[in-house]
């Protein structure tokens, strides 16, 4: 029994989610592999090869992988299948367009955003935003899976040494051809690896406002997010949503600014260790998931916040 | 051009759902249904093409018990043009559902197939990359924004780090992202011209796919509860509390 994880990197870095999914890939049992896929590998893969529990680093450099696409990558895993029975992946943005394309290829019913690995064959996950968990069991003879970062502690970044092989890139006809991206540059940690996450709401108004809350996560090393009525509303980019179609976090300490708690909010955060819930509205769901609620009006209370941890710092 | 948009009846979104206390699955019985939220996205965008003269025709499809009929319905009322039914009893799981829709794409020839992006019961996300592959058709997954220039169909895609953009050959499939439009909702004359806007029905044996389920469902069960904490009164309060009481900051 041996495990293939598709990592994701940035050509630097490997990303923390795709170490929650070695994680889970070691929870299996059985040998872990990792594949790595871009163009212009050589410093990632000198990092990929250090992470820890990972016996064989596949290393697939070439220019059709450059942009992640899902078609050919798709069929570089399916050209790596026979070796493996389990195939997995964060399940980010990247391992969702990617691992169930992969998946039909292989006749294998994917099991999307697994929390918690049962034995080889059988996992939990979460469905209906998170207010059920369904165990399943695959009968499949590979199975393809996407993790659920936020409920696995990733594995350390160093500390292994992985034979690295180079692999072939199979043929595979594109019929897609990435055209441009325009991604956000934050100084802050991402949502999905913070520590502490601050995240508002609707209650925030426009997205100047938000500097109140980049205020707070400054003190704290927080990331900042918004739940889904932010984004539709354009005060900020929709990499910032937390929520069941967003990203899913589970920091330390997550404060939810006049954000009034829908359901497919709270499935984004409810995993959080420690939940602050700041709104005007004392009867606003979100107070009934928070450790600490405090009912105010945040235009006061998130500078007096600010000026307070500056204070104690 | 034809458009193809899958759509899927599943637990309205605003039911807060039960589980049934044998861990058997979630309590649907006398629950209110609707159109998966993604679906809707999708519909709407297909009407929109078919308004800008993109597309000739807009076909619905749902899969599952006689019901999903309604759904297309509501499909129809918004503005596609004829539906197809596809029933059985049988639960469907988006490996299945992909060969159903495999089977439908072939016969049909559609130029575009747009599908939600994931449906809010089951929350698998895989139907339409799965779709794609079966098709050997490109795929752009979670679009924000949908620019069809004679053969090639530009997706802007909603990513971790932000949006990027790929352009895809024809045909292709697109799954769709909220912010791609807003759905309108159907006018009671839409409602009522949609009642004779022809529904076919078939049956996946007709259709040559076994839909047999491929996980076997163990047990469902409610996940742990959070208990409601305490309120503060003041953020000094707060502040207090998070070093001393919870020690996170």
């Amino acid at each position: 029994m041996t495990a293939l994880v598709l990592l994701e990197h940035d050509g630097h870095a490997v990303k923390q989610p795709s170490r929650s999914a070695l994680a889970a890939a070691a929870r299996l049992g059985g040998e872990v592999h990792a594949l790595l896929a871009g163009s212009g590998l050589a410093e990632v893969a000198v990092a990929a090869a250090r992470l820890p529990g990972v016996t064989k680093l596949l290393v697939a450099d070439a220019e059709a992988y450059a942009h992640a696409l899902a078609e050919p990558l798709a069929a570089l895993l399916v050209a790596l299948a026979p070796g493996y029975t389990h195939i997995l992946a964060a399940a980010t943005a990247m391992g969702k367009n990617v691992l169930p394309r992969a998946a039909a290829l292989l006749d294998s019913q994917p099991i999307s955003d697994v929390s918690e690995v049962i034995d080889a064959d059988t996992f939990v996950r979460p469905i209906y935003a998170g207010n059920a968990l369904a165990t399943v069991r695959s009968a499949d003879a590979k199975k393809v899976i996407t993790v659920r970062a936020a409920s696995f502690d990733p594995v350390a970044a160093e500390g292994g040494s992985a034979a690295a092989e180079p692999v072939e890139a199979p043929a595979s006809q594109a019929g897609s051809r990435f055209v441009s991206a325009e991604l956000v540059k934050s100084e802050r940690p991402e949502l999905t690896a913070a520590r502490v996450v601050i995240s508002g709401g609707r209650g925030m108004q426009n997205g100047e406002n938000f500097h109140l809350l980049e205020r707070v996560a400054d003190r704290l090393h927080a990331a900042v997010g918004a739940s889904r009525a932010a984004v539709d509303a354009g005060f900020v980019s929709n990499d910032m949503q937390v929520g069941q179609t967003g990203k899913i976090v589970a920091p330390e300490l997550y404060i939810a600014v006049g954000i009034s708690g829908a359901i497919q909010h709270l499935a984004g955060m409810k995993d959080s260790k420690v939940i602050v819930a700041i709104n005007k509205d004392e009867e606003a769901p979100i107070f009934q998931v928070a450790d600490y609620g405090l009912v105010a009006d945040l235009f006061k209370a998130l500078p007096e916040l600010a000026d307070e941890l500056e204070r104690g710092a | 051009m034809k458009l193809l948009v899958p759509v899927k009846r599943v637990v309205d979104y605003n039911v807060k759902v039960r589980v049934r206390a044998d861990g058997s699955g979630v309590e649907t019985a006398g629950v209110k249904m609707s159109m998966n939220p993604f679906d809707e996205i999708a519909v709407e965008e297909a009407v929109r093409l078919k308004e800008k003269g993109i597309a000739s025709e807009v076909i619905a499809v749902s899969l599952g018990v006689a019901a999903c009929g309604e759904t297309i319905r509501t499909a129809l009322a918004m503005g596609a043009d004829r539906g197809i039914l596809v029933e059985t009893d049988a639960e469907l799981q988006p490996l299945a559902v992909a060969k159903l829709l495999r089977a439908i794409a072939e016969r049909e020839q559609p130029g575009l197939i747009i599908l939600g992006k994931q449906a809010i019961d089951d929350d698998m996300n895989a139907t339409g990359q799965m779709l794609a592959a079966l098709l050997g058709w490109p795929q752009g997954t979670f679009a924000s924004k949908l620019e069809i220039a004679g053969e090639t169909i530009a997706v802007t895609r909603e990513i971790d780090g932000g949006l990027e953009t790929v352009s895809l050959s024809r045909p292709a499939i697109v799954t769709t992202d909220l912010r791609l439009n807003e759905p309108r909702y159907a006018s009671l004359p839409n409602i009522m011209k949609a009642r004779k806007k022809p529904i076919e029905t078939l049956t996946p044996a007709a259709l040559g796919v076994d839909p047999a389920p491929r996980l076997a469902l163990v047990k469902v069960v409610e996940p742990a509860k959070r208990q409601a904490g305490k309120k503060v009164g003041s953020v000094a309060e707060l502040v207090a509390k998070l070093k001393t009481e919870a020690k996170v900051i």
